[in-house]
């Protein structure tokens, strides 16, 4: 390409960008809502974060937490991490709001309202547990393309909304359905209306689990804005894109979904362990399902100075995707030796696990407590960083805190 | 957002284009133009104050073309070698509406790979930036 075309193409871009969307796409703008232009907005007010949390990536917004800041039970918003991969949307008006339920594998195309869906179906509670399958991203080598995430993108909200089976059984399922997807009101960051920014979901087996909603409420309030207000389909136990935020429409197919971030190297991982740096062929990738085994030490934040014989209590969460965690160890000695931690039961399945445990030190010095959660099937948390992979999903290795004895 | 600040918007994009436009055949002077018209390209301390790019040969054409869709972050986040970064402009020509670079591709990598190099490899990190505290 000539260099003056290059240029003026350039600038259009960014005059898109900068100046509003009525000056490209504007007569192209799907109608009940816009999306979110000022980059330049403060994200803790906007979004209402306390001021510890880390923003990784300003446009799309992707902001995570530290473990000290989940150390609640239920994870209030504003130490809830947020991972966009498009604009989100604004001006959203509730009461104009229609999700709609089509797809090959539809026996009737349905519209509801929120009203609708507030009034015709039952109500369910649970709490959810939701990380981003990247979570840990940071921490691969040679390091991962996309957010480099290091240990915040997880938590556990309680979530109100209806059944997705009971949805779905009103519209009918027919016998060759096999995903279930969703499609959301945000948009792909070039801006253009015809490109989605995500579109994924879960097998119709997933789907078809109590526990998977199609939520308006988290933690009793309407969903916050960039959590996926009015209405968020979610699927706790997995990567957290299989939640499609301002989910608009829910597609029951006839073949594994095939939307944006399904397919290539997104979300998914090697069929078989490759090499640090293996350049892996698309074919040669599965989309990622439950998430691993995996825990937090949320109190104390890392850096605690004790006092010589004094006895650190510690608390944290464990959770193990579709699985429940059904051991808990921590070790100060770098895995020499391991402790077992006092493991409640989850709330709900999917719900987050917490444990706590009394640590004694055995002389002053430097310590790192390390912390290790073990499934249900015996899968524990390696203390390494786990098998490499194009996109750097699934790190699971032990969170760790550093304690100083005087 | 209101009107005369689009406006104000398309003057400083304008007059920042047509610095970019220029820069070719001199790069010195015009990243001393650019400076003067416009605000958005203001280095200070060695950062481009905009993105928070660290300045280097080729910042401002990082600058100008890495921030139309994404924000400055994600490209300061990642560390990749030369063919990696060419893969990844590959894909977004191919999936993300970027457009062909020239000759400005290879400044561009040459800039990220100088200035936000791969780390040393390692397993597991040292813990790093502890802040001690006395807990009570």
């Amino acid at each position: 390409m000539k260099r003056r075309q290059f240029i003026s193409k350039t600038a259009l871009s960014s005059l898109a960008v900068l100046a509003g969307t009525n000056v490209v796409f504007g007569s192209n703008m799907p109608e009940g809502y816009e999306p979110l232009l000022n980059a330049e907005n403060d994200p803790f007010k906007m979004f209402g974060l306390d001021n510890d949390m880390t923003v990784l990536n300003k446009r799309p917004w992707n902001i995570e937490a530290k473990a000290h800041l989940l150390n609640d039970r239920i994870t209030p918003s504003k130490y809830m991490f947020i991972r966009n991969n498009g604009l989100i949307p604004e001006k959203i008006d509730a009461d104009k709001w229609v999700l709609t339920i089509d797809g090959e594998s539809a026996k009737t195309t349905k519209t509801y309202t929120l009203k609708d869906l507030k009034t015709k179906f039952k109500q369910h509670t649970y709490q959810l547990t939701l990380e981003c399958g990247g979570n840990g991203r940071s921490e691969y080598n040679p390091p991962a393309k996309g957010n480099q995430w290091t240990i915040g993108a997880v938590q556990c909200a309680e979530w109100t909304g209806v059944r997705l089976k009971d949805l779905l059984a009103d519209v009918g399922v027919k016998g060759d359905a096999v995903y279930v997807a969703y499609h959301s009101a945000d948009m792909h960051l070039s801006r253009d209306p015809k490109k989605e920014a995500i579109s994924r979901g879960v097998p119709v087996a997933k789907a078809m689990e109590d526990e998977a909603l199609i939520a308006f409420k988290m933690n009793g309030e309407d969903i916050p804005l960039a959590h996926g207000y009015p209405l968020r389909m979610v699927n706790g136990g997995w990567p957290a894109s299989a939640s499609g935020k301002w989910l608009k429409r829910i597609s029951i197919r006839n073949i594994v979904h095939d939307g944006k971030k399904m397919g290539g190297h997104a979300y998914r991982m090697p069929k078989h362990p490759v090499a640090p740096g293996t350049k892996v062929k698309e074919e040669d990738m599965a989309i990622i399902e439950s998430m691993p085994v995996k825990s937090l030490i949320t109190y104390p934040k890392s850096g605690a100075t004790l006092k010589e014989g004094q006895t650190l209590k510690i608390n944290g969460h464990a959770w193990a995707g579709d699985l429940q965690v059904s051991k808990m160890q921590v070790s100060i000695d770098f895995g020499a030796t391991w402790q077992t931690c006092k493991l409640e039961k989850p709330v709900n399945r999917l719900a987050w696990q917490h444990f706590s445990a009394d640590i004694k030190f055995p002389k002053k010095g430097y310590y790192e407590i390390w912390a290790k959660a073990t499934d249900s099937k015996g899968k524990s948390q390696p203390m390494l960083v786990p098998g490499w992979n194009p996109k750097g999903y699934l790190n699971n290795a032990c969170h760790r805190i550093a304690v100083k004895i005087k | 957002m209101k009107k005369y600040t689009k406006i104000i918007y398309l003057f400083l994009l304008l007059f920042a284009s047509i610095g970019f436009y220029s820069c070719d055949s001199d790069k010195k002077k015009d990243a001393t133009e650019t400076k003067k018209v416009s605000d958005d390209d203001k280095i200070v301390d060695g950062i481009h104050v905009r993105t928070g790019l660290k300045d280097g040969k080729g910042v401002l054409v990082v600058a100008h073309t890495c921030t139309v869709c994404h924000s400055a972050d994600i490209v300061m986040m990642n560390r990749m070698n030369e063919e990696r970064w060419n893969e990844t402009i590959k894909w977004m020509q191919k999936t993300q509406g970027l457009w062909d670079l020239g000759e400005n591709q290879k400044i561009i990598v040459d800039y990220l790979t100088t200035n936000y190099p791969m780390p040393k490899a390692t397993r597991r990190a040292n813990l790093k930036n502890i802040n001690w505290y006395d807990l009570k």
